[in-house]
């Protein structure tokens, strides 16, 4: 099966090793007998409904992402659109924080974001810096815990009801007090952690592939087999005692 | 007093001009690499004698370090990211950078790399200042590599367009919409010979003649370190001979390039800690690559506690070419991940996260003669250098760690 990857902005929004999230993605599709075509989405290229059954949107520094706002709200209808009707979607970092309903700045102005995930971000006084470990549960009963790595400034606020990626076990999170991380809507997540992401969190990446994988087929998610993850399991074990004796620490 | 700052090559540079200043100049230099505020006192505390101050300064400390040691040259050289969890993005040092400079009294003489927009964009106004780079277009790679930064113009955003990328984002720039451009150089690098692993050879053109320079270490970074610091110390009055004669006899500063034989091996340590410097290290690999090659990751605060930098590491290239790699250090699976995700065959890679163990196995590895390549992270290659310090291998060498 060809699953048809939209990368938003890779030229600008790569601050965190995004391509490590990708890799794994094509890889791990690889594995299971599926294509992951990437295309890359940049400035003033249009979003065509219906053809990308997942996105992905990093993280940039600052003036790279003040460079690429205005022609991501733009975008705004058309990335809301794809994800109502079933397309996947993982935004890392910046891209968490335009993804949603804008940017609060000191002086109380709002710069507006996409509007897809229910949440608004104020700058914060002090970075939120260090290893992270969550647990989540995006599939009733399975519960799987992510280790990443935060480094943000902004404090994000879920509306009230807003479903979390995870709860905080050690680190900040969204805003280093509700104890919840990243945001849900629909087949979508939203994170702060890169590290990057994906590699030490593989079943993070099936998941994503499994949803695109329905959007594809107009199906169901399917279940893959396990792959040999030896690596990845020790690289996610060091990251998690990392957050465990390091995160969240001012 | 004259201060050195950049992202990469601090510590090479500021020894490349201490070795050409110090026949002329008793120097207070601080030598160890201790290039915070403490660092630069305690080079001053004892060198009570010093005709000479020079100093390598962190480039979050030059703002403080202008302040309190007022130089008559402040030599900045290049700002990639590095560490994001230390020193927040790099706009925000480019900032400070920009504030620092903007306190100088009008006849501090400012040395600039020329092929760094973002630098070069620092003497803008401003009377006294040398602007060095490369040219040389046969050097130049086809492409901004993929973690490049600055690579949108200061003035109006736009793209820049390279004529020549020479070091990440460092090279011949332009930008077609407003036309903002590299800056005409007062001290350019021409007829650039690289000899593999060991050296390289070039000419650099000087208001004040010609240099001929060859150089006992190898790669492009290398090039642009011994340019910055020939015109540093043209900038302190230092003749081109003076420049010449130093550059040739230079030898790497600590754990930068170090060759340490051990039996009938050689040992080469090569400092990797941000995708810039870990790109052109890789680069000067390329052409021969090493049959076994030792590659260290730690996540001290002096490493970076973030680790992600090693996927904007272009290992790519190198990996088919790799028999034997090693992967050792405090996150030696995150960096085996990093590897098999880049092409690295599984039965090629071998993970030992002691660093003391890995470097045994490298060792066991290498055949007679031939030499084993180890790439450690700041924290890592501390500690590898006091295993071959208390083997009697290598001298005893005091490096604060930052």
């Amino acid at each position: 099966m060809r699953i048809r990857l939209a990368h938003l902005y890779p030229e600008y929004l790569n601050i965190y090793a995004d391509r490590g999230n990708i890799a794994v993605l094509e890889r791990r599709a690889a594995l299971r007998g599926h294509e992951l075509a990437i295309e890359s989405i940049g400035l003033g290229v249009e979003i065509r409904p219906t053809e990308h059954d997942l996105f992905y949107i990093g993280g940039g520094q600052d003036r790279e992402q003040a460079l690429i706002a205005p022609d991501l709200v733009v975008k705004s209808a058309s990335i809301r659109s794809a994800i109502d009707e079933g397309a996947a979607l993982l935004a890392v970092c910046g891209g968490y924080q335009l993804l949603g309903r804008g940017y609060r700045g000191r002086d109380g102005s709002l710069m507006p974001g996409v509007g897809l995930f229910p949440h608004e971000t104020v700058a914060g006084a002090a970075r939120m810096i260090g290893d992270v470990l969550l647990e989540c549960e995006l599939e009733p009963g399975q519960r799987r815990t992510v280790a990443g790595f935060e480094n943000h400034a902004g404090q994000t606020r879920l509306d009230p009801g807003a479903k979390a990626l995870g709860r905080v076990l050690y680190g900040f999170g969204n805003d280093g007090e509700s104890g919840f991380e990243g945001c849900r809507v629909g087949r979508a997540v939203g994170t702060y952690l890169h590290g990057p992401l994906l590699p030490r969190n593989p079943w993070l990446a099936d998941w994503l592939i499994a949803q695109a994988l329905a959007h594809a087929t107009d199906g169901t998610p399917p279940a893959f087999e396990e792959l040999p993850d030896d690596l990845a399991v020790e690289a996610h074990r060091v990251a998690a005692q990392r957050a465990r004796t390091r995160g969240g620490r001012r | 007093m004259a201060v050195h700052s950049a992202t990469n090559g601090k510590t090479t540079t500021t020894a490349m001009a201490a070795h050409i200043l110090g026949v002329e100049h008793r120097l207070a230099w601080n030598r160890a690499g201790a290039n915070l505020l403490s660092g630069i006192a305690s080079a001053l505390l004892t060198a009570s004698d010093a005709t000479l101050g020079l100093f390598e300064v962190d480039e979050a400390a030059l703002s403080e370090a202008i302040t309190r040691t007022r130089p008559r040259v402040v030599s900045l050289a290049n700002l990639f990211r590095d560490q994001l969890d230390r020193y927040g993005e790099l706009e925000l040092v480019a900032e400070r950078w920009r504030e620092a400079v903007r306190t100088l009294p009008d006849d501090t003489s400012l040395v600039l790399n020329g092929d760094d927009p973002l630098v070069a964009n620092l003497g803008e106004g401003r009377s006294t200042v040398i602007r060095y780079g490369l040219d040389d277009r046969r050097h130049a790679r086809q492409s901004l590599q993929h973690a490049a930064d600055s690579k949108y113009c200061l003035r109006c955003g736009a793209a820049y367009v390279y004529d020549a990328a020479y070091v990440g984002h460092l090279g011949e720039y332009r930008c077609a919409a407003c036309g903002h451009a590299r800056p005409i150089l007062d001290v350019t690098a021409r007829d650039i010979d690289l000899v593999g692993l060991r050296a390289s050879r070039f000419l650099l053109e000087t208001p004040a003649g010609h240099i001929p320079v060859e150089l006992a270490l190898p790669g492009l970074y290398n090039v642009y370190n011994a340019t910055s610091a020939a015109s540093l110390c043209l900038a302190l009055g230092a003749s081109p001979s003076e420049i010449s004669a130093g550059l040739e006899s230079f030898r790497a500063a600590f754990g930068r390039f170090e060759r340490i034989p051990v039996g009938s091996k050689t040992v080469v340590m090569l400092l990797v800690k941000n995708p810039a410097g870990a790109n052109e290290v890789l680069r000067t690999l390329e052409a021969g690559v090493p049959p076994v090659l030792v590659i260290a990751l730690n996540d001290a605060i002096a490493d970076g506690q973030d680790v992600s930098w090693i996927w904007d590491v272009d290992f790519e290239p190198l990996l088919p070419h790799a028999q034997h790699v090693i992967a050792s250090g405090e996150r030696a699976a995150e960096l085996g991940l990093r590897l098999r995700y880049g092409g690295l065959a599984a039965d090629h890679l071998e993970l030992i996260a002691n660093l003391e163990s890995a470097l045994d196995r490298g060792l066991e590895l290498t055949e007679a003669g031939d030499t084993l390549v180890v790439l450690p992270t700041y924290t890592a290659m501390l500690a590898l250098r006091g295993v071959l310090t208390s083997r009697g291998l290598v001298e005893h060498y005091w490096e604060n760690p930052r």
